[in-house]
């Protein structure tokens, strides 16, 4: 698949002397959902502010479709769509007026039946009379949706688009965006709620302290660092982890009930047919046994801590 | 050019100006009248005539003007200044339009707002005194050149502004003073000699005497310096704007 956004060595240095983005390279391929994580402050706004025009970067180039962001600026940002991570919406304006305004501001001219569309595929068809103010906060979010995707853009960049939305409004939030990736929109997600990158990228761009510290697909990266965890419970509770089992870096659980045996998955053995056997030569019974996959924001969580150290 | 993205701009500025139509033209009307009681009737009557007009005609150019120029100012700093303000300015600096097309926007629309408040005074000052416009085109000229210039200069404030006081502050404290101090309500003929020489270090005397030579054929100083004048102003103005959008100034880090 070709790169629809091409980075190459972006910097970003702020007048205090400030760097907020260190020689950021990235290519991101037509039609994906790259989630771009990290955590706050780490430069994941300040790269989307600098490839949507809104941050002039100190250093590298970034092209769009093949438009570089700066000399062919027009062209690239016609393709780019911007759901900023704020709420900024002027709270006066009608729902319809706003979006009209937006396909305007992209050099698109009135198409009332695409507006239309987009408002009813984000719910917001029968608030297109209302006043901005009159809406609630996840409604507004769809507003911004809206006002991003009214000029097809080719290229949607979502900052943060759940945040402060409840449980069931993201999961509409999650439809939708995968609706958008369905009609080829690429989309560049960027997220606090690692499930909602677990359950909705294609890729995982990891970034902290203004450097990316690596793009890899979801399901490898998940299969290469994931770890799995089994849980071993016992009829009878131990006080301790018999000496023999010493090899297995059991951890003792639920006050000696259970047992705890991590190992990882991309390893030829995983040492779990010896581990049984050892378990039934000590003479323990098991009540039950149960695997657990470890989940993205242990992955995420884990490579921060390892680039901070 | 992204003719559509300067459409989008004027007529989303101009759909405010009509949402609030009754304050927007009601005050100049109600301020332009009381201004004919107070100044035209009441002081008025005592003042014959200045340089061959009568003091309630004389003063409508310079009420006009006065209007005029606040009004530019404050629409066009307000319609930059709030998209700063709520956040949306992101919208304008993602789009694919340059400085220029946003400044046509938003200058054009501030500017038809100010001319049509403009002309709203104009017919108003026209049920107190008899108004005959010696010069109509150059009364056209003279006003679309103030207008623009003055939303251009409306536009660098809200830009420059960091808050609502600082958005009031120049208006207030500068153009007000100017314009009252500029000759609106007198000819500078009528000052003592050595304040005649000190008024004419203020621009808008040019302003306002070229307007006022365009209705009576009357001028404190020469028309070709009234139009130089509102030239210099406007290519400063347009200047000034164009290094904001060159350094992104207070709005683009």
């Amino acid at each position: 698949m070709r790169a629809i956004v091409t980075v190459d060595r972006l910097s970003k240095t702020y007048k205090d002397g400030f760097r907020a983005l260190r020689d950021v390279s990235l290519d991101i391929e037509e039609g994906e959902i790259l989630a771009l994580l990290g955590p706050n402050g780490a430069g994941k706004t300040t790269l989307i502010s600098a490839l949507c025009g809104i941050t002039t970067p100190s250093a590298g180039q970034a092209r769009v479709g093949g438009h570089d962001i700066v000399t062919g600026y027009r062209a690239a940002r016609a393709m780019i769509g911007l759901v900023p991570q704020e709420i900024a919406l002027e709270p006066f304006e009608k729902v319809i007026n706003t979006v009209q305004f937006s396909r305007g501001l992209f050099g698109k001219s009135r198409d009332d039946a695409l507006v239309e569309r987009v408002l009813r595929q984000l719910s917001l068809w029968d608030k297109r009379n209302n006043r901005i103010r009159e809406l609630s906060g996840g409604m507004k979010r769809r507003v911004l949706i809206a006002k991003a995707l009214c000029h097809e853009p080719r290229v949607l960049f979502l900052d943060e688009p759940t945040a402060g939305v409840d449980v069931e409004l993201r999961r509409d939030m999650w439809e939708v965006v995968r609706g958008l990736k369905e009609s080829g929109v690429t989309i560049i997600l960027t997220t606090h709620y690692l499930e909602e990158a677990e359950a909705m990228a294609d890729r995982i761009a990891v970034i902290n302290r203004g450097e990316i510290l690596l793009v890899e697909n979801k399901a490898d990266l998940m299969r290469r660092m994931g770890r799995k965890t089994l849980q071993i419970d016992l009829v009878q509770p131990v006080e301790a982890v018999p000496d023999t089992l010493a090899q297995y870096a059991l951890e003792l659980a639920h006050d000696g009930h259970a047992l705890l045996y991590h190992y990882d998955t991309s390893g030829e053995r995983t040492g779990i047919t010896r581990l049984l056997q050892a378990l039934a030569d000590e003479g323990l019974n098991l009540r039950d046994i149960e695997t657990r996959q470890s989940s993205l924001e242990e992955i995420f969580v884990g490579l921060v801590r390892e680039d901070a150290a | 050019m992204n003719l559509h993205a300067i459409k989008a701009i004027y007529v989303y500025e101009m759909k405010r100006f009509f949402r609030t139509i009754l304050e927007s033209l009601l005050s100049p009307v109600i301020s332009t009248t009381l201004y004919f009681v107070v100044f035209g009737a009441a002081i008025g009557s005592r003042i014959e005539e200045v340089e061959g007009v009568s003091y309630g005609a004389f003063i409508v150019p310079g009420l006009i003007m006065l209007s005029v120029m606040t009004q530019a100012i404050s629409n066009a700093s307000f319609g930059i200044y709030f998209p700063k303000f709520i956040g949306t300015i992101f919208e304008l600096l993602s789009a694919p339009i340059n400085f220029f097309e946003i400044v046509l926007g938003y200058v054009g629309a501030a500017a038809t707002k100010s001319l049509l408040i403009g002309g709203v005074i104009l017919i108003t000052a026209g049920f107190f005194v008899d108004l005959d416009i010696q010069h109509p085109v150059m009364m056209l000229v003279f006003l679309v050149m103030i207008c623009v210039s003055f939303a251009l200069f409306g536009f660098i404030i809200g830009i420059w502004s960091e808050n609502f006081q600082q958005l009031q502050l120049i208006p207030l404290l500068v153009i007000t003073p100017l314009v009252f101090l500029g000759g609106a309500f007198y000819s500078v003929s009528m000052l003592p000699e050595g304040w005649q020489t000190v008024t004419l270090f203020n621009p808008v005397v040019y302003l306002i005497s070229g307007f006022r030579w365009s209705f009576f054929g009357v001028a404190d100083v020469g028309v070709g310096l009234s139009l130089a004048a509102i030239g210099i102003f406007f290519t400063l103005c347009l200047g000034v704007v164009w290094w904001i959008f060159k350094t992104g100034y207070r709005i683009k880090s």
